[in-house]
């Protein structure tokens, strides 16, 4: 008898245990249509559901309610802090010069040097110390408000404990709900991307082969984009970049290139790696022609050159995506565009992007973050919203050579995107400046001590 | 970035150095950030090269000399304690201040931004601004601009007016003097926070 109870006891617990193994997969098939009809399908077909707006939407709602909160109480700590220093700006040199100088007569002879003149150029230098206009950009832009990302505000206090409830609630729900959503969503995109194109590789160069690479580009990057939360708004669509152009724009993070695919198709530039992208860029490259050099092959510009150039003047040939920036800068401002892109010839179609920074920080510090870490707080971020507008086609003037156009397409996109146009160069993330530099401050300095005397005539000490 | 608190604990002294200095814990906070972007390597301590790095500051004629301040004599590396002594002397003298004689002077007051500036002179720490270090000075902002002739004259000039005791050279008194009629608090002060 206490056999047979036994037994039947058994019997239950793996009857149990087979139910149970069950509905997980009764739960997962459920998960997993879910997941293909609500995003997988409206990437594939590039319609949209609405759901990802009703989360925008909900977002904007609470975030706006934290700003407030953290604005009354930080609004009286700042009125203390900043009443105590004259908001005099920094002049000019030769404003602050005269400034210091009011307190003496000019004299005569000898050139008009003080003690006070160095106090103008200590200042600046400790100014620069403590913050220069280069660094500042390629570091993260800081919020005014918060965003409930305590990675984003360096003054993040204790406010209340409703507040640090509901930042409890955004961590919990970014961590555990989010991102596991958002990581298999990538995977599925990023495999979907390597066998499609395999596949696509196979056919013959009909017409629909290039079709279907078409699709299965902007269906997978549909997909990926999905995996970021990312809201993306096109304007001008009009002016969208055509077969055999280049397209440039400004550089943020590697997650540009997934935005501006979204949208189109583009022949990618780069240098083949190993490893996962390695794969990745050979199974594009079956399916459609892209750009890719041996390392040792960079370092020749005529040979870059000449294979862009062949590229572009193949008119069925995909537009090439450029950043003439050349690294990733902190999208409050674009820096120097390298001249090399512009010399290839060809229309050049501008693109500006700007991300906004209230949902999730875009940017890509290469010096404080590796890939991998950066692809984690994306995917831990709340979404990323971001606006790209398309700007109309420019062509190199007459008499015009590569460094002017380079300009002149820079100031055209930093416009555009309420950009910041600095004529720095975006490598002095890494070197330093020239001297011609300190020369001009020189020049400056000297011609208000000694270049008074220029207009005198023969007195001679 | 992280919250002002946890940044903070990671000082040693800091209660004593905010003391010191005057400096709140959000000035703080935001200079050891700085100190973190300078210091590329990561060693918990600046080098001369790492302050080259920053750009502005190498366009600056006497760059080398701010950036020297920094340094101790014999000294090749200065600590965050060190950075932010120095950087206190830029801070905004408080106006509040009851005047305490037995308070050791603080680093923001008037009298000891002039000394910081002396000592930017004063290269030797002789006390005294010789003609040979003016003229150092002058080089460094005026470089090829000027002849060599120009550049003694302006020296000289300076040097007369200066020199009360008239031994050819400024000693810290004199420097004082000629520059009582120059708001200093105004010139040599830092906004530290936007």
């Amino acid at each position: 008898n206490i056999l047979n109870s036994c037994v039947i006891k058994d019997q239950e617990r793996s009857v149990a245990m087979e139910d149970f193994w069950a509905i997980v997969l009764a739960g997962l098939k459920v998960w997993v249509c879910l997941i293909v009809a609500l995003l997988m399908v409206p990437a594939m077909f590039g319609f949209s559901l609405g759901i990802s707006e009703t989360y925008m939407k909900i977002l904007v709602k609470i975030l706006e309610w934290a700003t407030l909160r953290i604005k009354t109480v930080n609004k009286a700590e700042r009125m203390i802090q900043s009443s105590s220093f004259n908001s005099e700006d920094d002049g000019s040199m030769e404003e602050e010069l005269r400034g210091l100088r009011r307190s003496r007569p000019k004299p005569p002879v000898g050139g008009d040097f003080t003690l006070s003149d160095c106090f103008y150029f200590y200042r600046r230098g400790i100014e620069d110390i403590i913050e220069d206009e280069v660094t500042q950009r390629f570091s993260s832009e800081e919020l005014v408000s918060w965003n409930l990302l305590t990675r984003t505000n360096i003054d993040f206090q204790y406010i209340s404990l409703k507040l640090t409830m509901v930042w409890g609630l955004g961590v919990f729900i970014r961590y555990c709900i989010l991102t596991p959503l958002r990581i298999m969503l990538a995977s599925i995109g990023l495999t979907w991307l390597v066998i499609g194109t395999t596949a696509v590789g196979f056919l013959p160069n009909w017409r629909l082969k290039f079709w279907l690479s078409e699709w299965v580009h902007v269906m997978c990057y549909r997909i990926c984009a999905r995996g970021l939360s990312c809201t993306i708004h096109y304007h001008n669509k009009e002016n969208r970049p055509r077969k055999g152009g280049i397209c440039v724009a400004n550089h943020t993070s590697p997650i540009d290139i997934v935005i501006l695919c979204n949208d189109g198709c583009y022949a990618m530039v780069g240098q083949s790696h190993g490893g996962l992208m390695g794969v990745l860029q050979r199974a594009m490259a079956r399916s459609c022609p892209h750009i890719w050099f041996e390392r040792a092959d960079m370092k020749d510009r005529h040979l870059v050159t000449k294979r862009l150039r062949d590229h572009v003047n193949d008119k069925t040939k995909l537009p090439i995506l450029l950043f003439p920036e050349g690294t990733c800068i902190n999208n409050t401002s674009v820096m120097m565009f390298k001249k090399g892109s512009f010399e290839i010839g060809g229309t050049i179609y501008p693109v500006a992007i700007k991300y906004d920074p209230q949902f999730g920080d875009a940017f890509w510090n290469s010096a404080k973050y590796n890939m991998v870490s950066y692809l984690l707080r994306m995917v831990t971020s709340w979404a990323i919203v971001c606006n790209v507008w398309y700007l109309p086609a420019m062509h190199q003037q007459e008499g015009e050579d590569a460094v002017q156009f380079a300009n002149r397409v820079k100031s055209v996109i930093a416009h555009q995107g309420g950009l910041v146009d600095l004529s720095w160069d975006g490598g002095l993330k890494r070197a330093k400046v020239k001297d011609t530099y300190r020369e001009e401050q020189q020049k400056k300095y000297s011609s208000m001590v000694v270049g008074s005397e220029e207009g005198r005539s023969g007195n001679s000490d | 970035m992280g919250s002002t608190n946890s940044t903070l604990s990671k000082i040693p002294n800091v209660e004593e150095l905010m003391q010191e200095t005057g400096f709140t814990p959000a000035h703080i906070v935001r200079l050891y950030d700085r100190f973190e972007a300078l210091d590329k390597e990561k060693t918990g301590h600046l080098r001369p090269q790492d302050f080259g790095a920053i750009n502005r500051l190498a366009m600056n004629p006497i760059g080398d000399r701010i950036i020297g301040a920094f340094f101790s004599p014999g000294q090749e590396t200065v600590d965050f304690h060190s950075f932010v002594r120095i950087l206190a002397h830029f801070r905004p003298a408080d106006k509040k201040r009851p005047k305490d004689p037995s308070m050791p002077e603080p680093v923001n007051s008037r009298t000891s931004k002039l000394k910081f500036a002396f000592q930017l002179y004063d290269q030797d720490k002789d006390g005294k601004i010789s003609r040979a270090e003016l003229l150092q000075v002058l080089r460094s902002m005026l470089e090829m601009q000027v002849t060599e002739e120009q550049l003694e004259s302006i020296a000289d000039r300076t040097i007369q007016e200066a020199d009360l005791d008239k031994d050819d050279a400024i000693s810290f008194e004199e420097f004082r003097k000629s520059l009582e009629k120059v708001n200093i608090d105004h010139k040599m002060s830092i906004r530290f926070l936007r």
